[in-house]
């Protein structure tokens, strides 16, 4: 198993690393290339730098980024969930007859957190009690949330939200600084605090190297992949909430091919496919990353399909480029 | 009887009678040859690419970017019958079919040389192949009086009561029942998905098959571009969009076990024969196409909850109590 299932990198988020090898990591690999699309983009043009137009950039990938926090802690436990972006559509639909039936911002929020939580409850029991790979489960639940969402909503779109539901995704905290951008930061730090620095995100890692042994150790593995997915299912809610705010109205068809960019965004930021290793802070740098590209490929009037192809190719070639690099490494080593 | 309905391809191909039956019952139409024919027929790109996919999962791998390949090769093939209507369609099939091996070669040296997981490699090369459409036809479509006569009608016209599209997936079924029991190489794929080290040591290389198997799956995806584009008689960035997580349920329901090395071609041939049926019963019944969807995510599910019962590896760990939570 081991010998196929390799791992590309390996940043376990140990603090014991030097200053030499922390330069060498992955996450500074990142913040490097962060550093250069950000010089290329104010080269680009002449308005990038300008403190709205890059508050406005934020918009168009915070609440992917949410969501890439839990998948991120949920990838590391060696398991997937590919149906994130059908919950926000079953989210958003729930919030849209919440609305239409006259409730108040607060109650329509609550009911977008609770489908979130309750699609990730049945994800994670159907993982869990049933012991089915992640991968199968979350395709099935993935046409299966979107389907309900379309039986929901058929060729309609729902659009009776009250004003003060708008704020969560237009509104601003303080000066170019918008409510979703803080919200992020927020997160970001709770999630670095839970795999970082609580027994909870020890766990996480130990399930991730190996199961079987973390099963032995006496964690309750079933239980703690259950809790991720149920926080995946939650934070997917909270996603929803906000971009439902943000465009004012639900279709069948919102948020559709998200989970692929917000996969793309997690396996970017280091973390092992294959579980076991990544950090939140190289998620939240590759989120940086992928929405600085797209926004400065946006600003030179690249379509989105051809986005797609510099993504795809960035996710490829910035994960073969370490192993690359060993390889030819090795091979002058070897005598 | 009881080992019979232990059987997974008897259970499911009963199902899938059972399913049929009742469909007739409601409306009598649905039982007759031709009907049943077109539902064959309807079937046979989807029975191709879960072949291909099968050969896939089996290596513990997965194939995100057969609908991409699909939707490449065929807007190729379309673009080029368009512009040289005398290029002979057997060449052209020929064209797509390279055309998506090469495609599945990237995914499978990728994968083999590199060590890089297949999902993250096919994830990837689903957005750049499905842009690649986009940047080669400028978004535009290629419509059906843009394409040759004879380009259009090959997988319509009808051989020994068969139509040409249904004749290629028998015989790709054929092919692939040969090469999966018969075959070293295909045999060898079971090994080195069912226990990749004990493979290893019996000399087996399991990337190299691996590569294989995303060759094998590119190949096909490429074939089915050219039956897609002249069955719907219409090319555009989307074709297909989508369409890799039908074939990849098709795998499952037919009982493809996703951790590799378990999975039979009658099987696949039958889990997308389910899928085949109920996408073409909906309608027949008057069932809104709203409700598709989730029906076939349910079907999905459940499909893999009966798999998990069956696929239960009992006493290979002492303490199942162990194996049951570690999973």
């Amino acid at each position: 198993m081991e010998k196929i299932m390799h791992k590309p990198m390996a940043t376990s988020g140990l603090p014991a690393i030097g200053l030499s090898r922390r330069l060498l990591s992955w996450e500074f690999f990142l913040l490097l290339m962060t550093a250069v699309v950000f010089g290329l983009n104010s080269l680009a043009s002449p308005y990038f730098l300008d403190p709205w137009n890059l508050s406005d950039a934020t918009f168009n990938f915070v609440e992917k980024a949410v969501v890439a926090l839990p998948l991120a802690m949920l990838i590391i436990c060696r398991e997937i969930d590919l149906s994130v972006a059908s919950i926000i559509a079953l989210a958003s639909a729930a919030m849209g007859f919440t609305a239409q039936a006259g409730a108040g911002t607060e109650l329509i929020v609550l009911a977008g957190l609770v489908t979130g939580l309750l699609c990730g409850l049945v994800n994670g029991l159907l993982v869990t009690r049933f012991e089915i790979p992640s991968i199968v489960v979350t395709i099935g639940t993935m046409s299966l949330f979107r389907g309900i969402t379309y039986i929901l909503l058929g060729d309609t779109v729902l659009k009776n939200y009250p004003e003060s539901f708008a704020y969560l995704g237009q509104g601003y905290v303080y000066w170019v600084f918008s409510f979703e951008f803080v919200l992020f930061g927020v997160l970001a730090l709770l999630f670095y605090g839970l795999l970082h620095r609580t027994n909870f995100g020890r766990r996480t890692y130990a399930i991730g190297n190996n199961p079987t042994a973390a099963f032995y150790s006496g964690i309750n593995v079933a239980r703690h992949r259950l809790i991720l997915f149920v926080l995946v299912g939650l934070i997917s809610g909270l996603a929803s909430v906000l971009l439902t705010s943000r465009l004012g109205s639900t279709r069948p068809t919102i948020a559709l091919g998200w989970e692929l960019s917000i996969i793309t965004m997690v396996v970017l930021g280091g973390v092992s496919i294959m579980g076991g290793a990544g950090t939140i802070l190289g998620v939240v740098i590759a989120v940086f990353l992928m929405g600085l590209v797209t926004f400065g490929l946006g600003l030179l009037n690249v379509p989105g399909i051809v986005m797609s192809i510099i993504i795809g190719a960035m996710l490829i070639g910035v994960i073969a480029t370490p192993v690359l690099l060993i390889k030819f490494k090795g091979r002058k080593s070897a005598p | 009887m009881k080992t019979m309905l232990q059987n997974r391809e008897i259970l499911l191909a009963v199902l899938i009678l059972v399913m049929i039956l009742l469909v007739g019952v409601i409306t009598p139409d649905f039982l007759l040859p031709s009907n049943l024919l077109a539902v064959y027929n309807d079937t046979s790109i989807l029975i191709i690419l879960a072949l291909g996919q099968m050969l896939v999962i089996l290596t513990r791998c997965i194939d995100l970017s057969v609908a991409a390949n699909l939707a490449l090769t065929g807007m190729v093939v379309a673009m080029l019958n368009s512009a040289y209507p005398a290029l002979p369609v057997p060449l052209l099939m020929g064209v797509g079919a390279l055309l998506g091996l090469l495609l599945g070669v990237v995914n499978g040296a990728l994968v083999w040389k590199l060590g890089i997981p297949a999902i993250v490699v096919t994830l990837g090369t689903m957005s750049i192949y499905r842009g690649l459409v986009f940047l080669l036809s400028d978004g535009a479509w290629v419509n059906a009086h843009e394409m040759s006569a004879s380009f259009v009608s090959i997988p319509r016209s009808t051989v020994l009561g068969l139509p040409v599209l249904a004749w290629v997936s028998v015989l790709v079924i054929v092919i692939m029942v040969h090469f999966t029991r018969q075959r070293r190489l295909g045999r060898e794929i079971y090994a080195a998905g069912n226990n990749p080290t004990a493979a290893f040591y019996t000399g087996i290389q399991v990337g190299r098959l691996q590569f294989v198997a995303f060759s094998i799956s590119g190949l096909l995806a490429g074939l089915c571009g050219y039956l897609w584009v002249s069955r719907y008689a219409v090319a555009y960035v989307d074709v297909a969009a989508g369409f890799e997580l039908q074939v990849i349920a098709a795998c499952v329901i037919g009982g493809v076990s996703i951790m590799g090395g378990i999975g039979t071609v009658q099987g696949c041939v039958l889990g997308a024969l389910f899928l085949g049926v109920i996408n073409n019963a909906l309608p027949v019944l008057g069932v809104s196409p709203f409700w598709q969807m989730a029906i076939s995510g349910a079907v999905i599910v459940i499909a893999v909850i009966a798999n998990s019962r069956a696929e239960r590896k009992v006493g290979r760990i002492i303490l199942k109590k162990a194996a049951l939570h570690a999973g």
